[in-house]
């Protein structure tokens, strides 16, 4: 291959030109920036202080009190929360659900979005038209067909993993082959022009082409992918309702919080153990958005 | 060691091997073809996996919701159009649609431009990832929490109480409310204060999107234009606006997905009350409360249909992306 695939490093200068600029002057940029910052954490922070309160508290004034008399602060929501003995099992479970439901969809939509990027076939646009229109169909009228076909009835897996693995797949498709057929299909035309010249079968243009320089897209995939599965509730709860022991966290969260009498306080704690992992399931995959991925895959 | 982590390991290193190894294998089973036939049926080795999961779970139940959508409550019987007649009668389902108008300009509107916003602001400076962090939190949290989050938000108590709730205590600062908050009488207050609920959660989503094609722009162009006088607004405007517009499509798009399908924050937080009934609610209300299949799967059709609009525009914005590069 003519190209080689590298990361272009800007040049010293204008390394220095750009950290210059983000340095001094433009205090209209970090004011907005902030502004937006402290509106956007305002409603969290209210949520994790009355995390950290005494359910009585909570009810008789505003969260922004504690800020006055730390004294209110205690972690004894958590240690309630973390003490009921199903926590642990629902937080290894939503994993096994979550993990083979994100990579399963995201493998399968970027085959199929190589194929609508890249290769013509008769009825492409309108095939491709009726998978994204698919993204409006409700999930809520699926369930009961779905749930008949898993059935003793039909492929007899009723309350297993295996139930969810494939319908968090093909919910997450139509969006999935979206994004990635209009980032492969932003990809440079020369760079697999001159791949096929060389005699590169299109797997092989796939697996070390376009695969590497959607990196960045792929990597959003996979984040929204892990935080809608981390986070279902409806999906789970049907298909898996039949098997409690394999409930995941969102699940047992909202049956907790019944189970303790009502006690919404408690939801604060346990809403922010639910979502320490996808929070760092975004901080590792940061690393990936980039400037220079596709950058410098053409000459010219 | 537990069977159900021997599953787990044999899943995640067992299904992309297999799946790798399909597309692989395609070449194999191809080479013995005809060049001219090998191009025609590749594409369809390629989709293959992708339009197996979407026939079995998406097209095949709704085939069976279009057909409910024509027959009465028990689907005993064909009625022709009464299902949806009643919609585009029902001073209900109307008034569900005039939200989801609402929804659908208002979400777009300001989740794909503060996304935007805040894409190209936080791309320069140090502290980027804090600040995209910080925007994203949101997504990450649950609905039910969400909802719990902004009930201490709204939270309203009787004039002359102590205002426990963030918003009331705010305007009180400057003597006003207090509000009761998604209770409110005039115009569509009720669902715009749900819509920004919305737009809370989900700008980090356009961000991250937008942010991540705003790195494919590559930085000697921006700084050739810079180099030639371009002040930043005329680059914005020039280069990076331009140039982001597919990836801005791709985003706005879901974003009006999103908003048509709009149900979990109206149904925990209002329950539809209060003038902020949706579609996607008003459908779940008639099967679930009402057990009326038949007007359910009506709605879920009048869904399906508001989307061919957007998907026209989106075959158009592909040929042009296929004609220029």
């Amino acid at each position: 291959m003519t190209a080689p695939i590298g990361v272009v490093a800007p040049t010293a200068q204008v390394v220095a030109r750009r950290e210059g600029r983000s340095r001094f002057g433009h205090w209209p940029t970090h004011l907005a920036i902030i502004v937006l910052m402290v509106i956007w954490l305002i409603p969290t922070i209210g949520l994790l202080i009355n995390s950290l309160r005494p359910p009585s508290e909570v009810n008789d004034s505003g969260w922004w009190t504690a800020i006055f008399e730390p004294s209110q602060l205690s972690l004894d929501n958590y240690a309630h929360v973390l003490a009921e003995s199903s926590i642990g099992p629902a937080f290894i479970n939503s994993l096994f659900i979550t993990i083979p439901a994100t990579i399963i969809p995201v493998l399968v939509a970027a085959f199929a979005a190589y194929a609508f990027a890249w290769m013509t076939f008769p009825g492409r646009n309108i095939l491709f038209v009726v998978v994204v229109g698919l993204l409006v169909v409700p999930l809520q009228t699926t369930l009961i067909p779905i749930l008949q076909l898993y059935g003793p009835k039909g492929l007899n897996i009723a309350g297993s993993f295996l139930t969810v693995w494939l319908a968090h797949t093909a919910y997450g498709l139509p969006f999935a082959i979206f994004l990635l057929r209009n980032f492969m299909g932003g990809l440079p035309r020369e760079v697999f022009e001159s791949a096929a010249i060389d005699g590169a079968s299109p797997v092989t243009s796939f697996l070390r082409l376009a695969l590497p320089m959607s990196v960045p897209a792929i990597a959003a995939l996979v984040i929204f992918q892990f935080l809608f599965v981390w986070n279902d509730l409806l999906v789970a709860l049907v298909y898996l309702g039949s098997s409690p022991q394999n409930l995941p966290l969102t699940v047992t969260i909202s049956n907790l919080v019944t189970s303790l009498g009502g006690g919404w306080e408690f939801l604060g704690a346990a809403a922010f153990i639910s979502m320490a992992l996808p929070l760092a399931v975004f901080f590792g995959l940061q690393r990936y958005f980039v400037r220079g991925i596709t950058g410098g895959s053409v000459k010219g | 060691m537990d069977p159900r982590l021997t599953t787990a390991i044999a899943v995640v290193v067992g299904v992309p091997a297999v799946l790798f190894g399909y597309i692989i294998l395609t070449e194999q089973v191809l080479r013995p073809i005809p060049d001219r036939r090998r191009g025609t049926l590749r594409p369809w080795l390629w989709l293959l996996p992708a339009l197996l999961f979407l026939t079995v779970f998406l097209v095949y139940p709704t085939i069976g919701t279009v057909v409910h959508s024509f027959q009465n409550t028990a689907g005993t019987k064909f009625v022709g159009l009464d299902n949806y007649v009643y919609f585009f009668t029902s001073p209900t389902t109307l008034g569900a649609l005039k939200n989801n108008l609402l929804w659908v300009i208002l979400l777009t509107l300001l989740t794909v431009g503060f996304g935007m916003l805040i894409a190209v602001l936080v791309d320069r400076v140090r502290y980027e990832s804090v600040a995209k962090a910080v925007i994203f939190l949101p997504l990450a949290i649950s609905m039910v929490a969400a909802s719990v989050i902004w009930r201490f938000m709204f939270l309203y108590s009787a004039p002359g109480q102590p205002q426990v709730g963030t918003l009331n205590a705010f305007v009180g600062i400057f003597g006003l409310g207090p509000y009761p908050w998604l209770q409110l009488q005039d115009f569509s207050f009720n669902t715009i204060l749900l819509i920004i609920v919305m737009t809370w959660m989900w700008t980090g989503f356009c961000m991250v999107i937008i942010s991540a094609a705003l790195k494919g722009i590559s930085v000697e162009l921006l700084e050739a234009a810079r180099v030639d006088g371009a002040n930043e607004w005329q680059v914005f405007r020039g280069i990076i606006f331009p140039l982001l517009l597919p990836t801005l499509a791709v985003v706005a798009t879901t974003v009006v997905i999103t908003a048509l399908k709009a149900f979990d924050i109206v149904y925990v937080m209002t329950g539809g009350n209060f003038d902020t009934q949706v579609m996607a609610q008003s459908m779940i209300q008639e099967m679930f409360t009402n057990g009326n299949f038949g007007r359910a799967s009506a709605v879920a059709v009048v869904l399906l249909v508001t989307i061919v609009p957007v998907m026209a525009l989106n075959i158009r914005r592909f040929q042009a992306q296929e004609a220029i590069r």
